[in-house]
């Protein structure tokens, strides 16, 4: 391996030594700042080694990795998200008093595969990245051993996730009898060459099903409200955005190489994946008391509306579907942050009516939520906004009225949901007018006595807050000012094309 | 300079009165008018210079523009622009605000900070849409509107607030994105055109669009602003919004927020879409016909007094979109005129409803009668702008509502006919609010107070505005005339 090749690797290396490290360093001593510590430092060392790895791309190591701007970009983009989580963990974790310190071995590993994932060039590297990120979050899901529940949707999402990952080897190897190669370029060569594409057609529609199930598309959606609801807080966040990012990436460097002709006939499933994914996302959504499955339901609908500019399969479109997913990372992580600080060692915030009269018992985590909500909504000032005017500028650029039509009808629904979670955090603690008005008039607060114990006035960590803060001013900046994010994608997606 | 100034002044000072209301309710309040009070004086002092001759050079009716790169790569610019039309709105948006500051003083005793940060914030909004000249900016501002406004009406309106609230933002939401749909569609029509991609309206100008592709559009334009203005049939979130919201909200609802759709009708749907707007002349004056009567008539048969009001908002607006479509002169600089004269009458009356509430708890008008003897200066308000809205000439309405009539005699005499009966059906409704309300025996024993000095200052600046416009008009057309000289031949008739 040249020098050339390890400093391309960096970001993946440091990720796998800081793995080692921790696990080194549980095994010497058991302290749950110390390895969150060391786990930061190693995610935060992994992004100041992008820029690194930056000054040798476009680089193919072997015929496995490939590190280009893109792939940089989404690493950049996984890791960033795996340094919130990791902040968001140590308060969460630090409340509990089960074992702590392996879940930052596990977050290592997961983020690690998806490093591998944005940069995989090869059919076996996509594998073996997917099942590197796959059996990290198994354990992550079910980590809070003592509940029924953790256990209940770990195994759930092992069994669903092993019958998709069968899928995608399967597919795999259909498309490897076909053309008699793993390796994305002349695996597309091979399909553009052939007349009439035999088993290839077949393999590739296998595959998708394993990868709609990473997305949580239509119809491979079942899982995703179970496991956001019994997952830890901060690993709902990690599934819900590294593990859907990574594999969309990866989706989109395959379908960007691919000709038009052999695409097209997956993009029309695609396209009724991505509508079927808006309506019943949004649909299922309005009558969920739960919020980790309301955001479960949203998540579905975010992805088609993602999958609307991936469908254009224009460089604008690539563009549209970076920067959606950027802003889908950001709000996403901002409201399941909110929803992890609200947690307490009993049960985790997740039931509507705990955040009623957040507003005016915890201001600060109300507007953040109520930020990331109406960024999910597509409102104005928030980075969804731009996310979701990129995406219909995609589609309708690319004629497709249909989707386009079809995510208006969606987003109309969901800000039904939205708001009424806005509604509930904005109205009063009781129906009583009493204490409503001498919680106004900025005197007392009402008494803690007298509102429901839930969620307990906890207060917010060092490391938690400082995530928190990092989202809202993205939130904000991201949608006011995105011109300088869109000329770093614009730049970074190029190479697709 | 001056147009950031106009927006940001509403943005900061809301901000400011958010963190100082923590403290001090008062000094939200002595903040907000003093920012909106600013904002007033610098658009006088436009107008002033307008009169003055000051225009920008080469560009008839512009007089301050704008313009920085925002997000260059989707050709998105930060452009304002203001000409006469936009000053005439944007002098009214500072002034119907200072009067939702004023009318808000007592009502609003909860959370005070944080309802003049809503309150602001949606003058902000509203200020941006009169200035955008980028459609993604404008856009921006429509949406940026639609949250405060909602806060407004789900935390500090009446009993079934909620579902009002949400029916509001669900209405106007869906209609923004069909906009959203149209503007981004005909971005893309332009590019296809001249291989430039841009959200500017001066380049989007003339863009030849195909018969279809260009009735499509202008619908996805038109229904956003239809929502907004109310047009019958799309009006069912009006009354429920007027009737849940706090006085200063059903103000600036019907004073400025409805006055954006029509403001849009007038600056983007003709003039994006001349040929589509030419072929649908016929619907959409038969709409502003059918809200015209449809308003009257349901106005007549409430019980509700905001409800009442806000119907009969549907009636005025009516003539609106019957003058747009009408595109002449006489028609556009009578809904001009409309658009000042009902924010000011109906806001007026909002208020008085709301000050009656306040007093009463009650807004029933079964309930409520013989209310003069108790409150005569309330009477003789009520009164006032009854006849004020039922457009008695020497008043503002009445202007406005001739010159629409008179300009669109002119296209479709068998409409205007039909339109005219409209005032009668005004009469009508007008009359029976006063003599119900306000005459006949105090059945429910009432007793309150009359009206506060501050509540007679709010309203007499009311007062005094609609009988200016009603006695002397011209310097508010002659403020629009450019303007509208510059927007008329786009659809020649």
């Amino acid at each position: 391996m040249s020098r050339t090749d390890l400093t391309a690797l960096s970001p993946l290396l440091v990720v796998a030594l800081a793995a080692v490290a921790v696990l080194l360093l549980i095994s010497v001593r058991r302290n749950h700042r110390a390895t969150a510590t060391l786990t930061l430092a190693g995610l935060v060392l992994g992004l100041v080694s992008i820029s690194w790895a930056a000054t040798v791309t476009p680089h193919q190591v072997a015929p496995l990795l490939i590190a280009d701007g893109y792939a940089l970009f989404y690493s950049a983009l996984v890791l960033a998200a795996a340094v919130v989580v990791c902040l968001l963990s140590f308060d969460y974790l630090e409340q509990r008093g089960e074992q702590r310190e392996e879940f930052y071995v596990l977050l290592l590993l997961a983020t690690l595969g998806g490093l591998v994932l944005v940069g995989a060039s090869h059919f076996v590297t996509l594998f073996l990245g997917l099942e590197i990120l796959s059996v990290a979050i198994y354990v992550m899901v079910a980590y809070a051993r003592s509940s029924p529940l953790a256990a209940e949707t770990g195994i759930k999402y092992l069994v669903l996730a092993g019958a998709s990952s069968a899928f995608l080897v399967f597919g795999m190897a259909l498309v490897y009898a076909q053309t008699g190669t793993l390796e994305f370029r002349p695996l597309v060569a091979q399909l553009s060459a052939i007349e009439g594409s035999g088993l290839a057609l077949p393999g590739m529609a296998l595959m998708l099903v394993g990868v709609g199930f990473k997305l949580a598309v239509v119809p491979f959606h079942m899982w995703t409200p179970e496991v956001y609801q019994g997952a830890p807080a901060p690993v709902t966040a990690f599934v819900a955005t590294v593990s859907k990012g990574a594999m969309f990436a990866l989706l989109l460097r395959f379908f960007a190489a691919l000709g038009p002709g052999e695409a097209r006939p997956l993009l029309v499933v695609l396209g009724l994946v991505a509508m079927a994914s808006i309506l019943a996302g949004n649909l299922l959504a309005l009558l969920e008391q739960n919020i980790k499955r309301l955001l479960a339901f949203s998540s579905i609908a975010h992805l088609g509306y993602v999958l609307v500019a991936f469908l254009a399969s224009s460089a604008f479109g690539d563009e549209a579907v970076t920067f959606y997913l950027v802003a889908y990372f950001v709000s996403t992580l901002a409201a399941f942050g909110v929803v992890t600080v609200l947690s307490d060692n009993e049960r985790e915030a997740e039931r509507i009516e705990d955040y009623r009269g957040l507003f005016w018992r915890r201001p600060l985590l109300a507007t953040l939520m109520t930020g990331a909500l109406l960024s999910l909504a597509g409102i104005p000032l928030t980075t969804g906004f731009v996310g979701k005017f990129a995406v219909v500028a995609a589609g309708v650029e690319a004629s497709l009225w249909l989707p386009v039509s079809v995510l208006a009808l969606g987003s109309a629904i969901g800000l039904y949901y939205y708001l009424r979670l806005v509604v509930v955090m904005l109205s009063s603690l009781d129906a009583g007018a009493a204490t409503e008005s001498a919680a106004d008039s900025g005197r007392t607060p009402a008494d803690p006595g007298q509102t429901p114990a839930w969620p307990r006035a906890a207060r917010v960590g060092g490391g938690a807050a400082l995530a928190l803060g990092l989202l809202a001013l993205l939130l904000l900046g991201l949608g006011l000012y995105p011109g300088p994010l869109m000329d770093v994608i614009e730049s970074s997606v190029s190479p697709l094309r | 300079m001056t147009l950031i100034l106009l927006i940001a002044l509403p943005l900061g000072g809301g901000f400011l009165a958010w963190m100082l209301g923590r403290f001090h309710a008062q000094a939200a309040r002595w903040v907000s008018l003093a920012a909106l009070g600013a904002g007033l004086v610098l658009a006088l002092n436009l107008w002033a210079e307008q009169v003055g001759g000051e225009v920008l050079p080469n560009d008839g009716s512009w007089l301050v523009e704008f313009s920085r790169a925002w997000i260059p790569q989707l050709g998105i610019s930060f452009h304002l622009a203001l000409d006469g039309l936009s000053l005439l709105m944007i002098a009214l948006t500072f002034l119907v605000g200072i009067l939702a500051v004023g009318c808000s003083w007592h009502e609003i005793t909860t959370r005070v900070g944080f309802f003049h940060f809503n309150l602001m914030w949606v003058l902000a909004g509203v200020v941006g849409v009169f200035l955008s000249m980028d459609l993604f900016l404008f856009y921006f501002f429509w949406e940026l509107m639609l949250v405060p406004m909602y806060f407004l009406i789900a935390i500090w309106g009446h009993e079934r607030r909620i579902p009002a609230a949400v029916k509001f933002f669900i209405f106007t939401q869906a209609s923004g994105l069909l906009m959203l749909l149209a503007i981004v569609g005909l971005a893309f029509v332009h590019q296809r055109h001249s291989g430039e991609l841009s959200f500017d309206y001066f380049d989007l100008l003339g863009t030849p669009l195909g018969g279809v592709t260009g009735m499509l559009l202008m619908l996805g334009f038109f229904f956003a602003f239809a929502v907004k203005l109310p047009v019958v049939p799309l009006h069912t979130w009006l009354p429920d919004a007027h009737t849940e919201a706090p006085t200063a909200g059903s103000l600036v609802l019907a004073a400025l927020l409805l006055k954006t759709g029509a403001y849009g009708l007038i600056r983007f749907v003709v003039p994006l879409f001349p040929d589509a707007a030419l072929a649908f002349t016929p619907v959409a004056m038969t709409l502003g016909v059918v809200g015209i009567l449809y308003g009257a008539v349901l106005a007549f048969a409430q019980t509700d007094l905001k409800r009442l009001v806000a119907y009969t908002s549907v009636s005025h607006l009516g003539f609106v979109l019957l003058g747009v479509f009408a595109w002449n002169e006489l028609a556009l600089q009578g809904v001009v005129m409309q658009m000042i004269c009902h924010g000011l009458s109906t806001g007026a009356l909002f208020v008085l409803v709301g000050a009656l509430y306040e007093r009463t708890h009650t807004r029933d008008l079964t309930r409520l009668s013989g209310l003069w003897a108790v409150a005569p200066k309330m009477g003789a308000m009520g009164v006032f702008f009854a006849m004020a809205s039922l457009g008695l000439p020497g008043l503002g309405n009445f202007i406005a509502e001739i010159l629409v009539l008179v300009g669109a005699y002119s296209v479709n005499v068998a409409l205007t006919v039909l339109a005219t009966f409209g005032l009668v059906a005004a009469t009508i409704y007008s009359v029976r609010l006063v003599s119900r309300a306000f005459h006949g025996a105090n059945d429910g024993a009432w007793k309150f107070p009359d009206l506060s000095a501050r509540e007679m200052v709010v309203l007499g600046v009311m007062v005094a505005g609609l009988v200016w416009l009603g006695l002397y008009p011209q310097p508010v057309l002659d403020a629009a005339a450019p303007a509208l000289s510059q927007l008329l031949p786009v659809m020649p008739r």
